[in-house]
């Protein structure tokens, strides 16, 4: 610290002739551009301080010619340090970010990531509206946004699809750390909490380099709460009740901030829910027990600070027991038979089948920053997942998980981050990565994950040319590599039908009865890079375009799986031949974020090499009965379509919300559509707020899902010695369009003086509708949720 | 500065332990609840024919081998009983037994197929409830025929649905742990 003040005199010094310069500027809110009144601009290591106009104008004079650092503060605003270079001749537009609550105080965050990136559309879910889903998943919340659907396992398991990727192909930074919870998996959800978030973001695209270089689908960004630079004490608490699923959540969290910048926040949430409902009938097992906390404390001084934070997840979910089968003959009754086979009384009670995972978080970060460059900071974190898959067993076993996965990661990282100068910001860094994979031998059942040790290392720089008020380019390049070194049991009778024994004889190890134990050991080198460009035309009009190139090594599940996967009583074999895929993804987005007609269309063109999926590919015969194989398998494949999202202000108190969703994607080789592509979706939304009425909200929402209609035929023909005859397993035929109405409510009232009390209501599917979704993967066996009344009280203090 | 060097060397002592730890061997896994092997003895008209379904590559490749010793005699009474085995453990483990414990949440069935001339099949033995479980069954033999005959073992079978006390396995539900086809002839 010291250093740096005898750093920043000494070229304070160095610069001191010519100190007759003047600096006009204005200060202005960055997100509808009206002037600020009454911001505080001081002149780092001058005694100097401004305060602006009525109309946000402000002028320091007595400056010298060389760098000085501003630091700008608004009672309501974030405050935000600038770089400027004088002589500065034109007018300095300082933009500041409004900060979303309503408390009074000066905001400072410390992380280089404010602006993501400035050419590729960036969606985001407003604190708001998380917490009128705080009964909901992290998957559920990111439906929200247009181009974003989910890929169910039941109404529980909820992973993110974004522009139709997902798994691998997404990922999720959860407060600056990339989540490692065996994403790979389509039943694996993300391990995270959504109430710990204060706003979450989504970019469509692997444009954000300094996360990864591998994001072909692209990015979920879940951000904690803004902290703020007073002395305060708050905190809030959400409670809701729910009548499907007979259950509710309870979440708080309590803040403590101070004028030093030292902070803390403390949070927990626990949700409860029991078999969740269709309109006909209940479908047993899908109840769900989750337990999250979290802590967070740091320091925020203007030139240094750090944080340190600790997360905690834990979720037990019960899966359709009607989804449990024994083979494709069990598959074929249960496809046939319109209700579940399996319902049951009304229970809290989790039963096998169910998968209960944990998911530890920490990490410790710290940044400098440093004058005439920017910032550097430095981040460790370290996650252990723990994954329990616990199937329907014979002789006692049930109490016996048949999945056992420990996964255990370290990353270091290092950033830097340049704003010296008022058009041109860079970022670059270093990454390096540990993952250890360990699957326990007590569960008696084959790993389908084999244990690894996993290193990584990366490198990325990333600049921003803000060429005038209207011109930004922004171009990035990374480079990642990755060492897999897995020690697997193979069926010898395998290795050799897919001919690894002459493609791979330096895995080979030894040989314990029937099996073969190898040690598979890749590299890959993978390059990744972004180009974009946007330009502001006049009228709040904007138009981005940007080209990104991401490279993803394949995953442990892509490369070693080979056997049966029970809960899709389907035989899943992967490949050691794999190479990386290659996704080149073109996207515009043009919108018009003010005025009574805002809108965003980003049209989308996501061409992939070496697209990685799976698709059956015959079938097996077992002391079980038939089995369908899916083979993962490698090909060309071209994603386009569009999202649309517009708002239609009707007058002051009625807003018309439209938003509209399609994907296309096709397998280059054969021409044919690619499997579990998510339908177009429509949705409507028609909203009344009044500020006087107690801040009232009505929303009445209508959302039209259309049928799949391009589907790729993967129906197999099979003998079933029940009936004697060869039928058709169809589990291609995508189920019918559904239509369903949800209504959200909310209203706040003044309590206990200074406390704010919010009553939200929503009902979801309103007309109580039966329907079934293409990407539930339980489709196949039951009906969706039917309709669900939430209650729901938050209350600020 | 000096918190910078703390990290760095928590990161690589972390690193380094947990290397240590990974390059231990990696356990083969045996499974213990597999089913490989299908046993039915047939006594009947002073002879006895062995039925074999064997599947020592559960999940993998390999189809499983089917033999059958000899053909049925023609209008005959045969009294079956079945071992199941799991072989891929040595010596191989005797699966039976664990079905005969929880009989209450498992049931045989057998189908016959078109054509093969097999009637009055009857469970011999029973759950605790009076519920069939047949690891042991008898059938008469018809005239000299052929065709299938398939033996499905349900697991959490619903034995108080209509039909599945007497063998029909059209309500039964559960989940199948064993469906074993074998050609038969009678002769």
């Amino acid at each position: 610290m010291r250093l740096f003040i005898y750093f920043f005199l000494i070229g304070m010094v160095s610069y001191s002739q010519n100190c007759d310069l003047n600096l006009q500027g204005r200060v202005i809110d960055f997100h509808d551009n009206t002037p600020l009144s009454g911001a505080v601009i001081i002149v780092a290591g001058l005694e100097t301080f401004v305060m602006t106009d009525f109309d946000g104008f402000f002028a320091l004079e007595g400056l010298c010619a060389g760098s000085y650092t501003l630091q700008v503060s608004h009672p309501e605003c974030d405050t935000k340090a600038v770089q400027v270079r004088m002589p500065y001749s034109s007018l300095l537009t300082i933009k500041l970010e409004h900060h979303l609550e309503e408390l009074h105080q000066v905001t400072v965050r410390g992380s280089a990531a404010i602006d993501y990136i400035a050419t590729q559309q960036e969606n985001r879910i407003s604190k708001e509206e998380i917490e009128n889903l705080s009964y909901a998943s992290l998957g559920d919340a990111l439906k929200r946004i247009p181009g974003v659907s989910s890929l169910n396992t039941g109404s529980t398991v909820v992973k993110p699809v974004i522009q139709g990727l997902h798994s691998s192909r997404v990922l999720i930074m959860n407060n600056g750390v990339r989540m490692q919870d065996q994403e790979w998996g389509v039943e694996h959800a993300p391990n995270v909490d959504l109430n710990t978030a204060g706003s979450i973001s989504v970019i469509k695209g692997a444009s954000a380099l300094q996360y990864g270089g591998d994001a072909v689908g692209g990015i979920v960004l879940v951000e904690p709460a803004r902290i703020v630079r007073k002395d305060s004490l708050f905190g809030s608490s959400i409670v809701t009740g729910a009548t499907n699923g007979r259950g509710g959540t309870i979440t708080s969290s309590l803040t403590k901030t101070s004028e030093s910048g030292w902070y803390g926040t403390v949070q927990g949430t626990l949700k409860r829910f029991g078999d969740f409902e269709s309109p006909d009938y209940i479908l047993s097992n899908t109840g769900i027990f989750e337990k999250a906390t979290s802590l967070r404390v740091g320091l925020n001084k203007f030139n240094y600070g750090f944080e340190v934070f600790y997360s905690y997840f834990n979720s037990e979910s019960g899966i359709l027991r009607a989804a449990h089968l024994g083979n494709a003959e069990d598959q074929f009754l249960a496809l046939n038979n319109p209700r579940p086979l399996v319902i049951n009384d009304f229970t809290y009670s989790i039963d096998n089948p169910k998968q209960n995972v944990s998911h530890h978080l920490a990490k410790a970060r710290i940044f400098k920053r440093l004058s005439n460059f920017g910032k550097v900071e430095m981040q460790y974190d370290f996650q252990f997942n723990n994954r329990l898959e616990y199937d329907v067993r014979r002789g006692g076993r049930g109490d016996v998980p048949s999945v056992d996965l420990e996964l255990t990661t370290h990353t270091l990282a290092v950033d830097f981050s340049y704003d010296a100068r008022m058009d041109f910001k860079a970022n670059g860094g270093v990454m390096l990565r540990y993952q250890n994979n360990y699957a326990s031998p007590d569960t008696g059942v084959r790993r389908l994950i084999p244990d690894y040790d996993k290193y990584d290392a990366a490198v990325y720089v990333l600049g921003k040319y803000y060429i005038d008020d209207v011109w930004v380019f922004e171009a990035g390049l990374r480079y990642d590599f990755n060492h897999l070194d897995a020690k697997k049991f193979y069926r010898k009778s395998l290795w050799e039908a897919r001919e690894y024994n002459v493609y791979f004889p330096q895995f080979e190890i030894g040989e314990v009865g029937a099996q073969i134990l190898t040690n598979p050991v890749f590299d890959y080198h993978n390059f990744s890079g972004t180009l974009g460009a946007a330009y502001s035309f006049r009228n709040n009009f904007e138009l981005m375009a940007n080209y990104s190139l991401a490279t993803r090594a394949p995953n442990p599940s892509e490369l070693f799986s080979e056997g049966l996967h029970h809960s899709a009583a389907r035989i899943e074999i992967g490949d050691l031949r794999f190479s990386q895929e290659m996704a080149h993804k073109f996207s515009l987005a043009f919108s018009r974020e003010s005025g009574r007609f805002q809108f965003t269309i980003n049209p989308f063109l996501n061409s992939i090499n070496n697209f990685i999926f799976i698709e059956p590919g015959g079938v097996e015969q077992t002391i079980r009965g038939s089995f369908q194989v899916w083979e993962f398998k490698q090909t060309d494949a071209l994603l386009l379509g569009f999202d649309f999202d517009s708002k239609m202000k009707l007058n002051s108190q009625f807003d018309f919300i439209s938003k509209f969703a399609l994907v296309k994607g096709y397998n280059q080789m054969t021409d044919e559509p690619l499997i579990m592509m998510p339908p177009a979706n429509l949705s409507n939304a028609l909203l009344y707020k009044n500020k006087g009425l107690n801040n009232l909200r009505i929303e009445l929402e209508s959302n039209y899902v259309f049928r799949q209609n391009e589907f790729p035929d993967t129906n197999v023909e099979m003998f079933l010695p029940i009936s004697e005859s060869t039928e058709i397993i169809d589990l291609s035929t995508p189920p019918a369009a559904y239509h369903l109405m949800h209504l959200n409510a909310d209203a706040d009232f003044k309590v206990f003086g200074n406390s704010t009390l919010s009553v939200g209501l929503t009902v979801n599917n309103l007309f109580n509708t039966s329907y079934r979704d293409y990407l539930n993967r339980l489709r196949f066996y039951a009906d969706d949720l039917g309709r669900n009344i939430v209650l729901r009280l938050k209350i600020n203090y | 500065m000096k918190n910078l060097r703390l990290l760095a060397i928590l990161f690589t002592t972390t690193l380094f332990l947990t290397s240590c730890s990974s390059d231990d061997d990696v356990a083969p896994i045996v499974e213990e609840e597999v089913i490989t092997t299908l046993k039915v003895t047939l006594v009947g008209g002073g002879n006895t024919i062995m039925l074999e379904y064997r599947d020592l590559d559960p999940d993998g490749p390999t189809p499983p081998t089917i033999t059958v010793s000899s053909p049925l005699m023609a209008n005959t009474n045969y009294v079956a009983s079945m071992t199941l085995l799991n072989e891929l453990e040595n010596p191989a483990e005797d699966m039976t037994i664990e079905i005969e414990e929880e009989a209450d949440e498992h049931q045989f069935f057998y189908l016959t197929g078109t054509g093969l001339n097999i009637s009055n099949l009857t469970y011999l033995d029973f759950d605790g409830d009076g519920k069939p479980l047949g690891l042991s069954f008898s059938f008469d033999t018809g005239d000299a025929s052929q065709g299938d005959f398939t033996i499905i073992l349900r697991h959490e079978p619903n034995k108080d649905a209509p039909g599945v006390s007497e063998g029909n396995i059209a309500n039964a539900g559960g989940d199948t742990d064993i469906s074993a086809t074998f050609p038969l002839v009678i002769q």
